[in-house]
């Protein structure tokens, strides 16, 4: 597997956010990646984004475009150097209420990816990888 | 900074949902609007998001703030016009949407308004809610 | 073959490109029998001296025989989308392996007039390239596997569009009539199909009639839950129609619940529903004798 293409960008603010659902569409437009799966890998990259800027303390997030054999895949990193997570396995059973609270999101997020993988220790900062595969 | 702009149309007012909004831009939308419902004396409002392409939970949580709240000044939140793309994605994310109203879009909307308020005369509030009310199902 | 003695491969390639490259399309017209008329000499000539260029670019790097390296990556892609396209063009694997296997012979001849009489080194040599070609060769096979079966795939996910088509029966009604098992991939054109067709005609009620579907379990009830909860997002209102008392059973004993979402045991039960939603009323011209 090769990763074809990398680019990181900074993610502090919430005009970041915006930046990184923007570049992470246009890299799976170009990879010819259905709008479905466009919408989910966004969606998710916005949720991470999101929680890196605003639990995480800022960060930053990588795109890579892969290439296995054949076929095309898009992986993101998303890291800071924040608080981390005390309890992993709690964070990817929450859902979402619409009346407020944490939205960490982590369950729903997986859902919306091929691949998803989650390193996090309290005090050092917690790394998101995702990954969607054509 | 730029605003979100709020049209009066009729008893109803209509809000076009088309940038990525920040959380700024968000509160100072929910201000606006509840703002204007009081001081319009508004009955509806019509969330308009056929141009959004992404919904996140974030997003998700504003929608149901506004609705919460219009609900709360009297009146009633359609959200119309949600893309196939976004809707398949909310639901697999497992944003709960439940006290949401949808359409399909704005004239759908102003007429479910329209009907709404011409019936809740006799219903004698605004509990009743017509056809396309959504409460989710759990899964 | 240690590190420090550089491969003559890279040598002989450069030197003898235009004979390798000759012998070589030769020995590949010679081999490939079945698919002689889908492949043109141009196009196979054509395809020969990109690999043969791509090849000495890669076979100058220092790690020769890991085609895994990035070096090979060029070479990896050049051979990847051959596979594709031999696959697509209905070539077997092992004329589209025989593409790499074939450059051997003309290889090792030119090794063998470059390094002459000292055998140990041409033993080396000859060692080295076959190593070398026959991980490309089996590399171009594997590939060649996976393109099939995505063909195999895509061709099923189009034969599953044309078998779940999306009818308007009404002004502002659609019916899915639903036949044949639903699996995770085949539910997800369905949904997605109905609901774009949703949005493009403005229907605010779609009956979904699973009468077809022989056997519903928790994942397909989930599947279809789905579907209707995100219709529900958009505006429009699922009603679920034919469904058998053995499903009813079933999903009962499975605890499966469709909470509020409106289910009826035949599509003309589920019409008449509709009809009442969307504020139709049908009456018939003449009383029944």
């Amino acid at each position: 597997m090769n990763i074809i293409r990398r680019e990181i960008l900074a993610l502090h603010t919430f005009e970041d956010i915006v930046l990184v659902r923007q570049a992470v569409r246009a890299w799976m437009v170009e990879m010819k990646f259905s709008l479905v799966d466009q919408t989910k890998m966004v969606t998710a990259a916005s949720e991470l984004a999101r929680n890196a800027v605003e639990y995480g303390g800022g960060g930053s997030a990588q795109l890579e475009a892969l290439a296995d054999g054949g076929r095309s895949g898009i992986r993101l990193i998303f890291e800071d150097r924040g608080p981390g997570i005390p309890d992993i396995d709690q964070a990817l059973k929450n859902g979402y209420t619409t009346g407020g609270g944490l939205g960490l999101g982590l369950g729903g997020a997986k859902r919306l990816v091929n691949e998803f993988d989650i390193w996090s220790v309290p005090g050092e900062g917690t790394r998101v990888t995702i990954a969607r595969w054509e | 900074m730029d605003k979100i702009p709020i049209l009066k149309m009729g008893h109803f007012l209509l809000v076009t949902i088309q940038v990525d909004m920040h959380d700024r831009l968000a509160l100072a939308l929910q201000d606006d609007l509840t703002a204007r419902v009081v001081k319009d004396r508004a009955k509806g409002v019509l969330i308009d998001i056929s141009s959004l392409e992404v919904v996140d939970s974030f997003m998700g949580r504003m929608l149901g703030n506004i609705t919460a709240m219009t609900h709360m000044l009297g009146a009633t939140a359609v959200v119309v016009g949600m893309r196939p793309a976004v809707a398949i994605t909310i639901v697999e994310l497992g944003l709960s949407l439940e006290n949401l109203c949808t359409a399909l879009n704005v004239e759908r909307g102003m007429a479910m308004l329209t009907s709404q308020l011409n019936t809740s005369a006799e219903a004698g509030g605004h509990e009743h809610h017509q056809k396309g009310n959504p409460r989710t199902a759990h899964f | 073959m240690s590190a420090e003695t550089k491969s003559r491969i890279l040598d002989v390639l450069t030197r003898y490109e235009k004979e390798i490259l000759r012998d070589w399309v030769k020995e590949q017209l010679s081999a490939i029998t079945q698919g002689k008329d889908l492949l043109s000499e141009a196009d196979l000539r054509r395809e020969s001296a990109e690999f043969l260029s791509l090849f000495a670019k890669a076979a100058g790097s220092k790690y020769l025989t890991d085609i895994t390296a990035p070096e090979w990556a060029g070479t990896r892609e050049f051979l990847a989308g051959l596979s594709r396209s031999r696959a697509a063009q209905g070539f077997t694997p092992s004329e589209t392996a025989i593409f790499v296997f074939s450059l051997k012979q003309p290889l090792f001849v030119r090794l063998r007039e470059a390094i002459g009489t000292d055998a140990a080194a041409l033993g080396d040599e000859i060692w080295t390239a076959t190593v070398l070609l026959d991980k490309l060769a089996l590399f171009t096979a594997e590939t060649f596997q996976k393109s099939r079966e995505e063909i195999i795939k895509r061709q099923q996910m189009e034969m599953l569009e044309l078998s779940t088509p999306v009818v308007k029966i009404w002004e502002g009604i659609l019916a899915l009539p639903l036949i044949g098992t639903l699996d995770s991939s085949r539910t997800q054109i369905v949904m997605e199909s109905l609901l774009q067709t949703i949005v493009d005609t403005s229907s605010q009620i779609a009956i979904i009639d699973i009468t077809g579907v022989p056997a519903v379990d928790t994942l397909v009830a989930q599947h279809l839950l789905k579907t209707v909860s995100a219709a529900r997002l958009m505006g429009a209102q699922c009603i679920i129609s034919g469904i058998r008392p053995q499903i009813a059973q079933t999903m009962v004993h499975l605890g499966v619940a469709f909470g509020d979402v409106v289910t009826k045991a035949s599509l003309a039960d589920a019409l008449a529903h509709a009809f009442t939603q969307a504020g139709v009323t049908v009456t018939r011209k003449q009383a029944q004798a």
